[in-house]
């Protein structure tokens, strides 16, 4: 029986993103569902009443949702395929460690850069930013990935941030290549694989939607 | 070779204690180290530089941080006795969304004793629905993982020894508002894993009192 996979996102999200480059990492086939997050579809809401967010992954029917145990459920049942997670528990441990890590420190600073006015807060926001994307760089080290030789989970959770740089540079002002050059090389590195490049938004194309978005929060 | 294992912990955390349900459902002995949070150990800040908090799981000298994660481990490095997690992908996917939708009471509960008035109200009411919903979820099953304890009932039932400390500073009663829960966490506690890693909901008590009295809230 073929398996029926669909997908409710928006565009412009590096969480559903994750989603998106592990399909693709696993060469899967799904429907993709753009959703209206200020009129959220009966759909959504049946399939994630907790929460009422995006992504969400609906496999034969059954709804999963949050990125990374999305990401984690992809690479269980489809596990003859690109591996993600290591099979070592303590390299797993780690893995599922530094996810959360950007899950947790990343995008919450983030959002202080491009979701607040110049001052204070924006300030704190880069700078607590730097400092999350320096650890990870530290982590990744000389490796190609963070997975190692190969592509992995924290690379799925880290990547798609990548084209949301450019947005968080235009309006903090400073320089990620910069501050974090190696993290960049990787970033370019990830984005000759066909499952990054296909999966990420174009980095104009967001600023552009953050750009509406701050205009309709009245930031300026 | 013998397994090193060593716990960073606070006695009062029920993150920390989700650690210890999991080792001892496993059988396994270990070093308990009581770590005070206002003098970090190097050995603490050796260990979780990133975050510098605990439970802190040492093991044969390499360190795993993050509660839930930590658990999981455990589950994967014993993986032949009491599984946690099951063995079914979706099964594994629901337990893991239902256990990170439960550290939302962690933040919850703290705004509980920490705050007073219209804050605190907020807090209560998010943290009693919070535990209706989780009650939804227990459904009739006598465990979160069905027939059997597992990673979900891990995540939760370290919460119960807070109970008394909420209903107390919060002003409600938990057995009133989710009666199957509280029946539930007498279940558990039936276990020998878990009620010998719960502390005593009167010391509990005792803390948030001077934890009160230290940060200022009267």
């Amino acid at each position: 029986m073929a398996d029926e996979i669909a997908l409710l996102s928006t565009w412009p999200s590096m969480f559903g993103m994750r989603v998106r480059v592990a399909l693709a990492e696993k060469g899967l086939k799904y429907e993709y569902r753009e959703e209206d997050l200020r009129n959220k579809s009966p759909l959504l809401l049946l399939m994630n009443p907790v929460h009422k967010k995006i992504p969400v992954l609906i496999h034969n029917g059954k709804p999963i949702s949050e990125s990374m145990i999305i990401v984690e459920y992809i690479d269980e049942v489809w596990n003859h395929k690109s591996p993600l997670l290591p099979t070592d528990p303590f390299q797993r441990a780690q893995a599922r460690f530094w996810a959360d890590y950007v899950d947790k420190k990343l995008y919450d600073t983030a959002k202080k850069i491009i979701w607040s006015t110049k001052g204070e807060e924006q300030e704190t926001g880069k700078k607590e930013f730097i400092e999350c994307l320096k650890l990870l760089e530290g982590e990744l080290g000389d490796d190609p990935y963070f997975g190692g030789e190969n592509f992995g989970f924290v690379d799925v959770s880290l990547v798609t941030f990548s084209c949301w740089f450019h947005t968080f540079e235009s309006y903090g002002n400073f320089s990620i290549e910069t501050e974090c050059p190696k993290l960049v090389a990787w970033t370019k590195r990830c984005l000759e694989k066909e499952s990054v490049s296909s999966s990420l938004a174009d980095p104009h194309k967001i600023h552009d939607f953050a750009s509406g978005v701050r205009k309709r929060l009245g930031i300026e | 070779m013998a397994e090193e294992i060593i716990l960073l912990d606070l006695w009062a955390s029920m993150l920390g204690m989700r650690v210890r349900v999991a080792l001892a459902e496993k059988g396994l002995k270990y070093e308990y180290r009581e770590q005070d949070l206002r003098d970090k150990s190097p050995l603490l800040l050796e260990m979780n530089p990133v975050h510098k908090k605990i439970p802190v799981l040492i093991h044969n000298g390499k360190p795993i941080c993050e509660s839930l994660i930590i658990v999981q481990y455990i589950d994967e490095v014993w993986y032949n006795k009491s599984p946690l997690l099951p063995s079914d992908p979706y099964k594994r996917a629901q337990a893991r969304f239902w256990a990170d939708y439960t550290d939302k009471l962690y933040e919850l509960g703290r705004q509980l004793w920490l705050t007073k008035g219209e804050e605190q109200e907020t807090a209560k009411k998010g943290f009693m629905e919070c535990l209706k919903l989780l009650e939804g979820e227990l459904g009739d099953k006598p465990y979160f993982g069905g027939e059997n304890f597992g990673f979900l009932d891990v995540a939760l039932v370290t919460f119960s020894c807070w109970f008394f400390a909420y209903e107390s500073f919060g002003n409600f009663s938990v057995e009133a508002e989710c009666p199957k829960l509280v029946a539930w966490s007498k279940r558990c506690m039936e276990k020998d894993s878990v009620s010998s890693s719960l502390e005593d909901p009167l010391k509990i008590h005792g803390f948030v009192i001077m934890m009160r009295k230290e940060l200022g809230v009267e």
